[in-house]
């Protein structure tokens, strides 16, 4: 099936002179005053930024780092919260002719002088404190950066260093620039093309160090178009920007999309506020990665299992009628008259005010992207009526190719490729896309660019397959596939996203490649697995004794049972066994999008999956770890190895 | 802030005998002791809640004995408790409004219409509850949350915010670190020295308090205090140095270790 995309008559043609900055100049004087451009929260208060403010500070930061010394071609990085000042010196830096470089706002300092000095980093904004004393450790190994601006004063005040300089003077600065040369901000703006570098993007890397993928202006702004073909929004909408703006799906929505359509973005309070917020917002359109969309799963099942007995009910059969919907119209058949009564029914009962709470009540369109998700959260969330569309995509086509149309949703695939994409699939199997918006290439990486991109198409190292209707389904990636011992290859993603649909399992890891059978590595969930305790009347004091309880092991035993219903034979899970510690990206067990990185945990935890292929029945660990606050602890324990009854 | 020869007696117990303190202003001063030394009757009788049978309390200069909390608290003096004194079924921005309530100068009249004065007043206050409380201990997610639910760490924060309220010029802190996390005791220090330098705030602060990594690094003077009687007043150097001191702690030397 094929789709035709409407493209709306206002929407921006895209040229190849145009640049985000001639664009942003564009809207910004289009809407001027009257329009809202963005949103903060702050002090308990939404705050508008018109697109005049908008403009204004960006104008007087670009031109402040011009006069800093910043020169055409520069990288400039970014590390803090979301919060408009990060995408005001995004913009300027664009603005100036620079490029733009992110980083997570949680990267440990190794990971920031990598980056800052891979980058050739010439001026760095961190928020506050914390993010200038992480850019002070590194300061000294990385001779390419020059500056360090800071917005946030608190705790700043006994900073003196001569390259730290705070945001109001670099605008001092930028605003005595203006008095001499008053139409140099325009000038710099016309001097770009969009076939330049806007963007160095790290990615995060499964297997190795972070590679820095080159984005140009065009590609940004052509992916923005393409994706608004297909769902248009329109400037009155609303957005939430509380994820990484280092994320490619951030800088799409932001960015690609939120300046064309000029859609107004909102800023939470905090991150801890974040839900929160969103609430209050209720957004238009959404795009998260998977672990969002888990997180909120749990959070319903959890209040499901905590609320009372009547509310339960009513719980159980709305979503009766949300499921047998959602298959209908997955199967794309019509829905009788008496059930969109009951969904009707439903849906003023329950799911409009679960909803509300998910801050879901006004999103046309929710995406998930950036890692697979299991079909069971999927079919979740269009039972309570969301309008939820996977999409594929990867940071060197700027965003995605590949998404769900309205209407023509299935569960276990990704879709059809957005407008101006061409999607292939090589004889081996591995998913190739051609496309105004695939990258120029890796920074200061001649093999890994010569390996990506052959003729102009982007090799994505994705195993997949095209189904009858021409969706796309992606496998897995092509080294994580397993062969099973049937010798028919199996995606172990798949099997531990659906490990993952259980409330009390937050994250898992699927062994199994080459070998007899199949086995698992989870990590429980310490707080509902905590309060299921607390209701047992289980004692325990830490995480590591809990996820060895015997009972707790009774009770993950049961939830694998059910994720191996309805799987062929050797795909089932047979053995298993519950980690003493949640993986963590700090110890780079997950990438910083919480991807697992299968080679490294394959490497660490040697002992245990020895265990499991084995016939032991427990495995001694004895190790040391690192808190968040340097503290070590020495942990000694005994993890036990279940075989699964079946 | 002046304590002149104060002794304070519970029957026949001497809980303080000839006290002497003087707090500079713009200092943070702390005052240690073993279980039992005094600090809190010490803490109490500069508050207000007891006054002493002898000697004399200074503020500003201005002899103040006589005077009863409330009227100390308008003076410009706010403290927080050992334990905390928190109105648990009360979200934490109404913990932290009441703390701001001595400021309001509208009449009984104009409060109960709302109108003019009293909105205006509330609305200026409310920006500094908000803006400057808040947003310096870090509690936005936590505004609506009754203080009861909350855990320890959160309520000592509470009541420092209820405190800051006040906008005193000399905060008498009894503990603020006690019970919490390392953590925790990292975020609670930082907010003391935030409150002590901060252009905006500049107050000065009198810490009892247990944890001598925190006290050494914090403070300008140490006063020491043992079974009512003054040991020494002096810089944090001279405090570690002095065998008397040392003495006072003696077998209980581990607590310079903790936390170091």
């Amino acid at each position: 099936m094929q789709h035709e995309d409407k493209t709306t008559a206002e929407s921006t043609s895209i040229s190849k002179e145009l640049t985000i900055p001639k664009l942003f100049l564009e809207k910004a004087n289009h809407y001027g005053k009257g329009r809202v451009a963005m949103r903060e929260k702050e002090y308990g208060i939404w705050l508008p930024i018109t697109w005049e403010d908008y403009l204004q500070n960006v104008k007087y930061i670009a031109l402040g780092l011009v006069s800093l010394g910043l020169e055409k071609g520069d990288k400039v990085s970014m590390i803090g919260d979301n919060r408009p000042e990060g995408l005001w010196a995004e913009m300027a830096a664009l603005c100036a002719g620079g490029i733009g470089v992110w980083l997570f706002q949680d990267c440990l300092i190794e990971e920031v002088r990598y980056i800052i000095d891979h980058s050739d980093t010439k001026f760095l904004f961190g928020e506050g404190q914390e993010e200038v004393d992480k850019a002070l450790s590194i300061f000294n190994e990385c001779p390419k950066l020059k500056k360090i601006i800071w917005d946030d004063a608190k705790g700043m005040r006994n900073y003196d260093q001569d390259y730290l300089i705070s945001l109001k003077e670099v605008m001092q600065l930028g605003r005595e620039l203006e008095q001499e040369q008053p139409n140099l901000f325009e000038e710099l703006i016309q001097n770009g093309t969009g076939e330049e570098v806007a963007l160095l993007f790290y990615t995060s890397g499964t297997t190795s160090a972070p590679k820095g993928a080159l984005l140009s202006h065009n590609n940004m702004l052509t992916m923005g178009q393409h994706l608004m073909a297909v769902d248009p929004c329109k400037d009155t909408d609303d957005y939430v920007s509380y994820l990484p703006f280092a994320w490619i799906g951030e800088q799409m929505m932001s960015i690609s999309c939120g300046l064309q359509i000029g859609y107004t973005i909102n800023f939470p309070e905090s991150p801890a506020t974040a839900q929160e917020n969103i609430r209050e917002i209720g957004p238009h359109v959404m795009f998260a990665p998977p672990r969002m969309y888990e997180e909120m799963t749990r959070l319903v099942q959890v209040k499901y299992l905590d609320a009372s007995w009547i509310k339960r009910k009513f719980f159980e059969i709305s979503s009766k009628i949300g499921y047998h919907v959602a298959n209908l119209n997955f199967e794309k058949k019509p829905v009788p008259a008496f059930w969109r009564l009951l969904e009707w029914l439903a849906y003023i009962s329950v799911q409009k005010k679960l909803k509300d709470h998910l801050g879901l009540s006004r999103v046309r369109n929710a995406y998930t992207g950036g890692a697979a998700m299991g079909p069971d959260h999927f079919r979740f969330f269009h039972a309570m009526g969301v309008n939820l569309k996977q999409i594929y995509g990867q940071t060197e086509v700027a965003g995605i190719s590949v998404v769900h149309r309205s209407g023509d949703i299935k569960f276990d695939t990704v879709g059809h490729p957005i407008p101006g994409t061409e999607i292939k699939i090589t004889e081996e199997g591995e998913i190739i896309t051609r496309s105004p918006s695939v990258f120029l290439g890796y920074y200061k990486n001649p093999e890994a660019t010569e390996k990506a991109l052959q003729d102009g198409w982007l090799y994505s190292d994705d195993k997949g397959f095209l189904d009858e209707d021409g969706h796309l389904v992606v496998f897995d990636r092509t080294k994580d596939v397993f062969t099973l011992s049937d010798g028919k290859p199996f995606s172990p993603q798949y099997m531990e996203t659906r490990l993952k649909f259980s409330p009390y399992i937050k994250d898992s890891w699927v062994i199994g490649d080459k070998q007899p059978y199949i086995t698992a590595v989870l990590c429980i969930d310490y707080k509902v697995v905590g309060k299921w305790a607390d209701d047992k009347k289980l004692n325990y004091t830490s995480y590591p004794e809990l996820s060895q309880k015997p009972e707790v092991y009774e009770l993950v035993e049961k939830q694998i049972q059910e994720a191996n219903q309805d799987l062929p034979g050797p795909a089932k899970v047979v053995k298993f066994t519950n980690l003493y510690k949640e993986l963590d990206a700090d110890d780079d067990e997950l990438t910083r999008t919480r991807k697992l990185r299968r080679a490294f945990v394959t490497k660490r935890y040697e002992d245990i999956v020895n265990a499991l292929y084995g016939d032991q029945d427990t495995v001694h660990i004895d190790t040391t770890i690192n808190y968040e606050d340097g503290r070590q602890a020495h942990i000694k324990t005994d993890m036990q190895i279940i075989t699964i009854q079946k | 802030m002046e304590l002149e020869d104060i002794s304070m007696y519970f029957g026949k117990v001497t809980a303080l005998s000839g006290v002497n303190l003087k707090i500079r202003k713009g200092e943070i001063h702390s005052v240690i002791g073993p279980n039992g030394a005094g600090k809190t009757v010490m803490m109490n009788i500069i508050n207000g809640l007891y006054h002493p049978q002898e000697g004399n309390i200074y503020y500003k200069g201005q002899r103040i004995n006589h005077l009863s909390p409330h009227a100390r608290a308008k003076l410009g003096l706010a403290r927080t408790f050992q334990k905390v004194e928190v109105f648990g079924g009360m979200t934490v921005l109404d913990n932290i409004r009441l703390g701001r309530h001595i400021h309001f100068k509208s009449g009984i009249v104009s409060g109960a219409w709302y109108l003019g004065k009293t909105a205006r007043e509330e609305i200026e206050h409310r920006r500094f509850i908000e803006e400057e409380i808040i947003d310096l201990l870090e509690i936005e997610q936590i505004r609506h949350k009754p203080v009861g639910m909350l855990p320890y760490g959160l309520q000592k924060r509470v009541e420092l915010g209820r405190a800051l309220a006040l906008e005193p010029e000399l905060l008498i802190l009894d503990e603020p670190l006690a019970g919490l996390n390392l953590e925790e005791v990292e975020d609670m220090a930082r907010f003391i020295l935030d409150v002590n330098e901060e252009k905006r705030w500049k107050v000065t602060c009198l810490l009892v308090e247990h944890d001598m990594g925190v006290v050494m690094d914090l403070s300008k003077h140490v006063f020491v205090l043992n079974f009512g009687n003054m040991i020494i007043d002096g810089t944090p150097d001279e405090v570690q140095n002095n065998p008397e001191v040392i003495k006072a702690y003696l077998g209980e030397e581990d607590l310079y270790a903790t936390r170091r």
